[in-house]
């Protein structure tokens, strides 16, 4: 504040701060050069701070304005869409994710061969596992090797190494059977394995014929899968549009939930040992907890078209569902409707999904012999970030969920792009749950009052719980 | 049976067999058919359900507790990375060469563990008794308490440090209070712990009195005794003094009988009106039964120092006394509690009805306040100091004897003091308050009367006047308006007779009436309220003229001294009309134009979800959390992100190990958070709100 008086003062402009008189002591500012100067070039400049609010004013218009800004670098910079995988010569079937490896994937495509995809984004093994489609494929926990089964009614163990020069591709084992196998699980901890087919068995990787199977006046399951958590768990989806549950040490079924329509697959919470999420014919997915069937406790909508496959994200948050209306949409657990949807112009039918066990990506494996990697979050940038960025990154993110309410924010940050066809069928799906709501309602309206009960639309779903 | 006995064939086991035979033959009923396979496997199945379910239900908390989490670090068993012991990584190794065999069977022969577990067992199991998130517990809690401690030190330091004498007496008289709620509670609950109690204090009193105390060996003594030979007073405090010493070291004579001693005493140190149920003089005012407490220590102080003393500060002598009459009044409260100590004993053992018990509680806390409320300030004071007002239980004591204090305090001023000269809205409380007698009720009603007839001319001049405006203002705004006066102010001329000569007949419904006059009245002003406002509104709508001239260029500037009015209209910036306004024309209707089309597109037209008031929603928007206006621990503290994966890392399922341990910290209680749970960043907050009041929306 003297500064100015002491500029006037002076005769040396130049020098404001240099006053020197003889036989008088004038006092002079002077400042530690530890305060400001930076010990090599590469330090941040350091800046002494001041946190008198009244300094810093307008403190909610500007934060709104940088998280405006922060979303909408969001939006520029979602680009998902990492890389195609192409070598298959039919469309993909199934995947089968490595425990141990994040590097390494295995898929089986419908004219039965499996292929090993790494990384570097290239086919490394190819081999003949099976006549007709692969439908079901699962890597040992251990991560030695791997289970396939396929329409020739067998169930092969292969060793997940390359057989060395000259040495055949045969697998260590091969279990005939008397039905065809559509899918296969494998035991957490022990070397148990389960298939279902026309009924669920449970087998032990020493014993060629099941250790206890499981039928209950079904004749054809779709998907089986264990538990990870509570590993003698297990789950199936049938064909008579019903869940049914199991537990490996108990001679019969648990209990089954019939609903209107059936599932597909279905995957466990890796997190949560009771609740499940399946993927419906309905365009739906529900999200089950195993000790109350009578209702799911989530309806995720969203797709347009039957959900084909589901897989959970490794932290238990998010799932992500493949559909045949050829997009992929990730829901949060506890959410009724997708954060994101993923869409390419060539990607068709998604058949199978799966989300890598380092929470970074999605794998998507399609009609049209592709399998695409896509970011689990489409605007992460990936790889490592310095400690700023990281810390630039959290703010934003903090301030897109402080003004997630605000319209402009709401609206950039939910905008995507559909293609027109989806888009369509969205508005003629809506539009007809519309009429259906209204119908109801004024049906309601001219009956008995208390004879048309109120359905929620959780409870639509279920048509019963066999004990 | 029959078969085996058959052998041996003897008339008792024949007739034996008969019997069976009889008794099945008689035995009509069938065993029960065997449950289908259907239903067995449904009843199977359901047993299994329920085991599962069960089974399965013991992740709940642990689920909820992944849901609550402030931050989930995924993986989340992440063993601490850095180089393991060459042990752990190599499984197969053998010693070979003749050093290394020597050197393990030296080793084996001092049972020191060899390669594979590298620590013994011992040590391996104290390793594992306590995990690193034990550990942490552990030190946060040794680390409070050492915290605690410290606090506690520096607060006795400071209490001792401070010299104020008023302090130490409150001090030590709030610790004697608590003392002494602590014996009534043991008293009801434990009478023969209360008397061992008694009997300690008992023994203390005698030691103390054992003590030199009174005698004339203090410092104040030693001066009177100095000044004995001159000073007549001197002598005379002397004296007295001794003769107190005689009188307290008197009492250690104890007599066999210990009732006759209490009465003895009781008669000594008591008045007779201690013994007596309270005389309910005047229900309302508790201060009149003040004179219990306040008296048996006036006479005491009469008994021990009648002049000599002097209690009123500025009193000649006074300096020297000081310190002494500390001693003197420590010493009388000392006296004081005995006194109850002993009169609760006396109830004891009289077992008498429970109106004794009651004098005694409410009269020693008035006596307590009347001391404390002098010294109100100093208390306040002390509270101020202690920053840390949550761990010392005097301060709290302190608050809850001021709190204590006041109801009674603020009594007596909005009793009858009030009526005579304060302000007709604070009258009109005291009439609600007080109205259970008589008296009371007359005074009401002339209050009442008067009241009202002061309102009701103060609403009808009031009324009056805001038309009277009303209509000038309107006949002026009349070329811009389709008359609004006519249509709108018309009703409220009619209304102005009433009521006034109602209110003053009417005693009993009087204050029924004062209640209609007042919506009536309130009614009333509507219209023209609604006149002025709009027309504030227009005010606030048009532009205003701009000022810029500058004091100083080309003229003499300095205090008092005006620009030029030819330089001040110079400077002067018309702004251009805004467009007329929207309600121009509609003289019932105000439009506000102050809402801006740009600004709403940005604002939240609808409370979100899981807010219930727009109050908390505004409060969530008002804390900034970047790094302009934070420290940046605070900054890192609040943007770290929910969920935390490591790139590269593969994350599994979550293990039952989890569930264990999980449920051990359940046990064991939750994580103690030293971290001065934001301390300073909320106090920035508030201070911030306190001083911009901005609003986003």
């Amino acid at each position: 504040q003297h500064l100015p008086a002491l500029t006037a003062l002076s005769p040396f402009p130049e020098f404001p701060y240099f006053i020197h008189i003889h036989a008088m002591k004038v006092k002079v500012l002077s400042r530690n050069p530890d305060d400001y100067v930076r010990e090599t070039k590469l330090d941040i400049q350091r800046v002494p701070r001041n946190y008198d609010p009244s300094l810093h004013p307008f403190e909610v218009p500007r934060e709104y304005t940088r998280a405006l800004n922060a979303t909408k670098l969001e939006r520029v910079f979602a680009k998902p869409f990492l890389a195609s995988l192409d070598g298959h010569r039919d469309g993909v079937n199934c995947m089968a994710k490595h425990p141990k490896s994040l590097s390494t994937m295995l898929s089986g495509s419908c004219d039965g061969e499996v292929v090993w995809n790494l990384t570097k984004r290239e086919c490394v093994r190819t081999l003949q596992a099976h006549e007709g489609f692969v439908r079901g494929m699962v890597v040992r926990f251990c991560g030695t090797s791997f289970f396939t089964v396929g329409d020739d009614k067998t169930i092969k163990q292969w060793k997940m190494e390359t057989p060395g020069y000259g040495e055949e591709e045969e697998p260590l084992n091969t279990i005939l059977g008397k039905s065809v196998f559509t899918s296969i699980d494998h035991h957490q901890k022990e070397g148990v394995f389960v298939t279902c087919g026309q009924q669920v068995d449970i087998w032990d990787e020493q014993r060629s014929s099941p250790i206890r199977s499981f039928s209950w006046g079904v004749d054809s399951f779709s998907c089986v899968r264990f538990n990870p958590v509570e590993t003698e768990l297990l789950a199936s989806c049938a064909s008579d549009r019903s869940i049914v549950l199991y537990d490996m040490r108990e001679a019969t079924p648990l209990k089954k939930v019939i609903m209107n329509m059936r599932s597909n697959t279905l995957c466990w919470n890796p997190m949560e040992a009771y609740n499940f999420t399946c993927s419906n014919e309905d365009y739906n997915l529900y999200t089950y907890d195993m000790r109350y069937l009578d209702k799911p406790f989530t309806v995720h909508m969203d797709h347009v078209s039957a959900v084909l496959d589901v897989d959970y994200s490794p932290t238990g948050k998010e799932f992500v569902s493949a559909s045949f209306d050829k997009t992929i949409r990730i829901f949060p657990k506890d959410s009724g409707h997708s954060r994101e949807v993923y869409h390419t112009k060539r990607m068709q039918h998604v058949i199978s999904i799966k989300w890598s066990s380092d929470n970074k990506y999605i794998l998507s494996a399609s009609d049209e012999m592709n399998i695409r990697l896509w970011k689990a979050n489409a605007a992460e940038k990936l790889g490592l970030l310095a400690p700023r960025e990281k810390a630039a990154v959290n703010y934003s993110q903090k301030l897109k969920e402080k003004f997630q309410h605000h319209p402009q924010i709401r609206r950039i940050s939910h905008h995507r792009h559909l293609p027109k066809s989806i888009y369509s069928q969205t508005k003629e799906l809506r539009v007809m749950k519309e009429a259906r709501r209204r119908k109801e309602r004024n049906v309601r309206k001219h009956s008995k009052p208390g004879s048309m009960p109120v359905v929620t639309e959780k409870e639509k779903h279920v048509v019963t719980v066999v004990k | 049976e029959a078969i085996k006995h058959c052998a041996p064939i003897t008339p008792s086991a024949l007739i034996k067999t008969k019997k069976q035979l009889k008794n099945l033959q008689h035995n009509q009923s069938t065993l029960e058919t065997p449950l289908t396979r259907k239903e067995t496997e449904k009843i199977q199945r359901e047993v299994a359900f329920e085991k599962t379910s069960k089974e399965v239900s013991r992740w709940q908390s642990v689920v909820l507790q992944n849901q609550k989490a402030e931050q989930l670090v995924f993986p989340l068993n992440q063993e601490p990375s850095g180089p393991k012991r060459i042990e752990h990584v190599v499984a197969g190794w053998k010693a070979q060469t003749p050093l290394e065999q020597e050197i393990f069977s030296l080793l084996r022969m001092n049972k020191q563990p060899l390669h594979d577990p590298v620590l013994t067992p011992t040590e391996e199991a104290s390793l594992r008794a306590m995990s690193l998130e034990e550990a942490k517990i552990r030190r946060a809690e040794l680390q409070k308490t050492r915290v605690l401690q410290s606090y506690y030190e520096a607060k006795a330091k400071r209490g001792k440090k401070i010299k104020s004498k008023k302090y130490h007496r409150v001090q030590k008289k709030v610790m004697r209070k608590e003392y002494l709620k602590q014996f009534d509670e043991m008293v009801k609950t434990d009478p023969a712990a209360a008397l061992e109690e008694l009997k300690k204090m008992e023994l203390s009193r005698m030691k103390e009195r054992m003590s030199l105390k009174h005698q004339n060996s203090g410092k104040w003594a030693k001066s009177k005794a100095i000044m004995a030979k001159y000073d007549d007073g001197a002598r005379k405090a002397m004296q007295k003094q001794l003769e107190v010493n005689k009188d307290l070291t008197q009492k250690l004579v104890i007599p066999a009988d210990e009732d006759e001693e209490d009465e003895e005493e009781s008669a000594e140190t008591l008045p007779d009106f201690v013994n007596d149920v309270e005389p309910i003089l005047d229900q309302v005012n508790p201060w009149m039964r003040g004179k219990l407490s306040t008296e048996p220590m006036m006479e005491e102080s009469n008994r021990l120092d009648p002049p000599v003393w002097p209690r009123e500060v500025g009193k000649p002598g006074e300096g020297q006394d000081e310190q002494e009459e500390d001693e003197e009044q420590m010493e009388e409260t000392e006296e004081e509690s005995l006194l109850r100590g002993f009169e609760e004993r006396r109830k004891l053992r009289q077992t008498e009805d429970y109106n004794s018990f009651s004098i005694q509680t409410p009269d020693g806390k008035k006596a307590e306040i009347l001391e404390i409320s002098d010294y109100d300030e100093e208390a306040v004071e002390i509270s101020d100091d202690d920053e840390e007002a949550g761990l010392s239980n005097f301060t709290s004591l302190f608050h809850g004897l001021v709190n204590h204090m006041e109801p009674p305090a603020d009594q007596p001023k909005a009793g009858p003091g009030l009526r005579q000269g304060e302000s007709p809205a604070l009258l009109e409380e005291g009439l609600v308050r007080v109205r259970t007698l008589e008296d009371v009720e007359l005074l009401s009603q002339d209050i009442s009367t008067s009241d009202t007839a002061l309102l009701t001319t103060q609403i009808l001049g009031t009324e009056e006047t805001d038309t009277q405006s009303a209509t000038q203002q309107a006949d002026k705004k009349r070329k811009k308006m389709i008359d609004p006066n006519e249509v709108l102010t018309k009703e409220a001329k009619v209304i102005e007779m009433p009521l006034a000569p109602t209110a003053v007949e009417d005693v009993e419904d009087k204050e029924e009436q004062r209640v209609i006059i007042k919506e009536a009245f309130a009614g009333d002003d509507v219209v023209s309220d609604f006149l002025k406002d709009k027309r504030k509104q227009e005010e606030a709508g048009r532009p205003k003229v701009i000022d810029l001239t500058l004091p100083g260029w080309g003229e003499w500037g300095g205090l008092g001294l005006q620009p030029s009015r030819s330089k001040r209209k110079r400077f002067r910036v018309k702004v251009a009309p805004p467009p007329p306004r929207q309600d121009q024309k509609l003289p019932n209707i105000i439009i506000a134009e102050k809402r801006d089309s740009s600004i709403a597109a940005h604002q939240v037209c609808q409370l979100p979800f899981p807010f219930e008031k727009p109050i908390q929603f505004e409060r969530t928007i008002r804390s900034p959390v970047g790094r302009t206006w934070n420290t940046q621990n605070a900054v890192q503290k609040i943007t770290a992100p929910k969920v935390v994966t490591q790139l590269g890392a593969i994350i599994e399922p979550i293990a039952r190990e989890d569930l264990i341990k999980d449920n051990r910290q359940a046990v064991t209680g939750p994580s103690i958070n030293l971290e001065s749970d934001q301390g300073p960043q909320k106090k920035r907050r508030s201070q911030q709100k306190k001083q911009h009041k901005r609003k986003k929306n």
